[in-house]
């Protein structure tokens, strides 16, 4: 819990857009996210699948695929990255922003030793380190995630490790150079319940040690009362609500947070029955008018299904709901 | 591993005795007489010739001892003596075998280049312009006859603008240099005669680009599905967030991915290629097992074509059994079971 606002942020994205199709015809999948990361400071990112979560990451630090349009602004230590040509991109990478990912099982190369992985993330940006140096270090990053006699494991192909395991080689080789800034993924939906805790420990540890700015992209809002500063809510390519997570956990100014939290299971009153979303999060270009959430909403008026809600502020907390309190700043 | 490759390795005699028996059993159906095959019909009543050939074959023996016989005289090297040629059929194929693998290594490594190459171009760049080129030169080799191919490049690389030699090995006038591996280009090198190897070189390069252009079709489809596959997997994703440039991402990551298969296809392909060579060598006059095969079917000469077929037999028993071995090699699952 080291955020303060008064730091100059790390990471700042601003109205980011991304849209995918051709020949003309393309949909957002990201309308105009805006959030920010202060040094050292772990924001969670929260939202259904299909919100744009991963898209919207990816775009940010220029990894979107072929098919997707970007805009909007994205700023590093107030640099702006968002056309920032691949080369200049690629020093960042793997070097001050590092990202892991969803599915450990599938993220390493499985026809690489463990080793020259770790020990390739690092030559790539210490173009003067010798091999052999390199792979010290990757033996330091093994211990460094608790990995048990990683001299031995340097020399194993991913197949050889659990789940539980490649994530913890994955988190290795994010901090391989020391970054300033981690992306996590979900970093444990892929992972047993028991390793998830695991790993979360991981890399809270390190987050502290190294004084990482993380960004912690999940869809369980309940891991992010114990390891986030801040959270973001995301629904349908959008934030809707972002705020401190004391402030979020006790005072919810969204309807769609407030069903999220009501159907965190350790923290349902009622342990017979759990509360859940009623329907689905809207499919990519059939986003209704009005409030996107308008079709799902317990407390949908007629307002919401006519126009965009107005972001709401109250100190640092915002919503975008017609019925939220605070002052309307419309940003959008 | 190991015991796999044991495995292979032990089963390698029982499928070369195969094959031999194969070959032999072909002896004893042709024309109902088992001499017709070993001598030729101008030699047939010159009894001596007739003699000598029972002889050395047990042609008055029961079968199985006939069969123990020819084995017996396969090991010594003896494949009975060419109609055609008047020489030992061993030595014919000692001298030609040199020449197509020559061939076929070539064309088998300009059809791997070529079709890695377009494969993956086509793969990076999928659904462009650049794609849709890539695979229609990859379907234009590998959907055009040999032969076709073969005389249209002849003609015009060597008739029409006469850039490159027409036909053969090298330069019918120059001097061999001394036979080491019998691939002229090699031996040339070894010899120091720079301008031999030029020569062989520039002989070499037609014919092996028509054969190596029918598989590289074959291979840069298969490159080209296996590398979209790969390179839409989360690993690539990793390598790209580590800061590693596109050709690192491509060659390094994905490719390397696809190298299994891709192995296995070039492997396989081997026995294409043997089967062009055929043609190919007929078109460019190439002195390989190719023609002498096609000489000894159209003389009826039956010693050298049994001679070839198991030559040819056990070449493409050691190659699959080579690509196999590289299949296991290549892949760290299986490597490890
Ligand atoms: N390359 C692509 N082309 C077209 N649409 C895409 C592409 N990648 C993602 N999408 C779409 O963008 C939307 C957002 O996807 P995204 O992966 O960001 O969701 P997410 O919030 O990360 O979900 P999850 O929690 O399941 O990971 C989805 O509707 C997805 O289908
Ligand atoms: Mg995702």
């Amino acid at each position: 819990m080291s955020g303060t606002m008064q730091d100059e942020p790390l990471f700042e994205v601003r109205d980011l857009r991304v849209a995918f199709g051709k020949h003309g015809n393309f949909h957002e999948a990201v309308r105009g996210i805006s959030l920010s990361v202060n040094p050292g400071e772990v924001l969670g990112i929260v939202g259904e699948s299909g919100s744009g979560k991963s898209v919207g990451m990816l775009a940010a630090i220029g990894l979107q695929s072929g098919n997707a349009r970007v805009s909007g602004s994205v700023r590093f230590r107030g640099r702006e990255l968002i056309g920032l040509p691949n080369s200049e991109l690629r020093k960042l990478r793997g070097s001050r922003i590092a990202m892991i990912f969803q599915d450990p099982l599938s993220s390493l190369n499985p026809v690489m030793t463990v080793g020259n992985q770790l020990s390739e993330a690092i030559l790539l940006h210490n173009k003067d380190l010798s091999k052999k140096a390199a792979m010290r270090r990757a033996e330091d990053l093994l211990a460094l995630v608790a990995i048990p006699q990683p001299d031995r494991r340097l020399q194993q192909y991913p197949h050889e490790f659990s789940g539980g395991m490649r994530q913890r080689v994955m988190i290795a080789m994010a901090v391989a150079n020391d970054p300033d800034l981690l992306i996590a993924d979900e970093p444990t939906t892929a992972l047993d319940v028991t390793v998830q805790a695991q790993i979360m420990e991981v890399l809270a540890e390190l987050q502290e040690r190294l004084k990482l700015g993380l960004i912690l992209i999940t869809h369980d809002l309940g891991v992010l009362a114990g390891h986030a500063d801040r959270v973001a809510v995301v629904y349908s390519g959008q934030v809707i609500e972002q705020a401190g997570v004391d402030d979020l956990f006790a005072r919810p100014n969204h309807p769609y947070t407030r069903g999220l939290i009501a159907s965190i299971p350790n923290m349902a009153e009622e342990k017979e029955r759990l509360f859940s979303i009623e329907g689905t999060p809207p499919a990519l270009g059939q986003f209704p008018r009005g409030c996107a959430f308008n079709p799902r909403c317990v407390e949908a008026q007629d307002i919401c299904r006519q126009l965009a809600p107005p972001i709401h502020r109250l100190g640092d907390h915002t919503a975008a709901c017609h019925f939220a309190a605070g002052t309307v700043e419309d940003t959008r | 591993m190991l015991s796999y490759i044991l495995r292979r390795l032990i089963a390698m005699p029982f499928l070369i005795l195969g094959i031999v028996t194969l070959a032999f059993l072909l002896t004893t159906v042709v024309k109902g007489d088992p001499l017709s095959a070993i001598v030729s019909e101008r030699q047939m009543n010159n009894p001596e010739v007739v003699a000598a050939a029972k002889a050395r074959w047990g042609l008055d023996k029961s079968l199985p001892e006939r069969y123990a016989i020819y084995v017996t005289n396969l090991l010594k090297g003896d494949m009975g003596t060419s109609f055609i040629t008047r020489r030992p059929v061993a030595q014919d194929v000692m001298y030609r075998l040199p020449a197509t693998m020559e061939l076929v290594l070539s064309a088998m490594l300009i059809g791997s280049v070529v079709g890695i190459t377009l494969g993956v171009t086509a793969a990076y760049f999928r659904d462009t312009a650049i794609d849709h080129s890539a695979r229609f030169f990859a379907l234009f080799g590998s959907s055009i006859p040999v032969f076709w191919l073969g005389l249209a490049l002849l003609y015009l690389t060597s008739v029409k603008w006469g850039i490159l030699p027409g036909s053969g090995r090298v330069d019918a006038r120059a001097a061999l240099p001394p036979v080491v591996t019998g691939f002229i280009t090699i031996d040339a090198l070894l010899a120091g005669n720079f301008k031999i190897f030029v020569d062989a070189l520039w002989h070499l390069i037609l014919p092996s680009l028509v054969l190596g252009w029918t598989v590289a079709g074959t291979i840069s489809r298969l490159v080209r599905a296996n590398m979209l596959e790969v390179m839409g997997r989360e690993f690539i994703l990793t390598a790209r967030a580590k800061g590693a440039g596109e050709l690192r991402v491509v060659i390094r990551h994905a490719l390397r991915n696809t190298l299994v298969p891709t192995l296995t296809v070039i492997g396989y392909s081997f026995a294409y290629l043997l089967t062009g060579a055929v043609l190919t060598e007929t078109i460019f006059s190439w002195p390989g097992m190719g023609s002498y095969a096609v000489d000894a079917a159209r003389g009826l000469d039956f010693p050298a074509i049994i001679g070839v077929t198991i030559v040819g037999g056990v070449i493409f028993l050691l190659t699959n059994l080579a690509t196999d071995i590289a299949y296991v090699v290549a892949n760290p699952r299986v490597r490890l079971g």
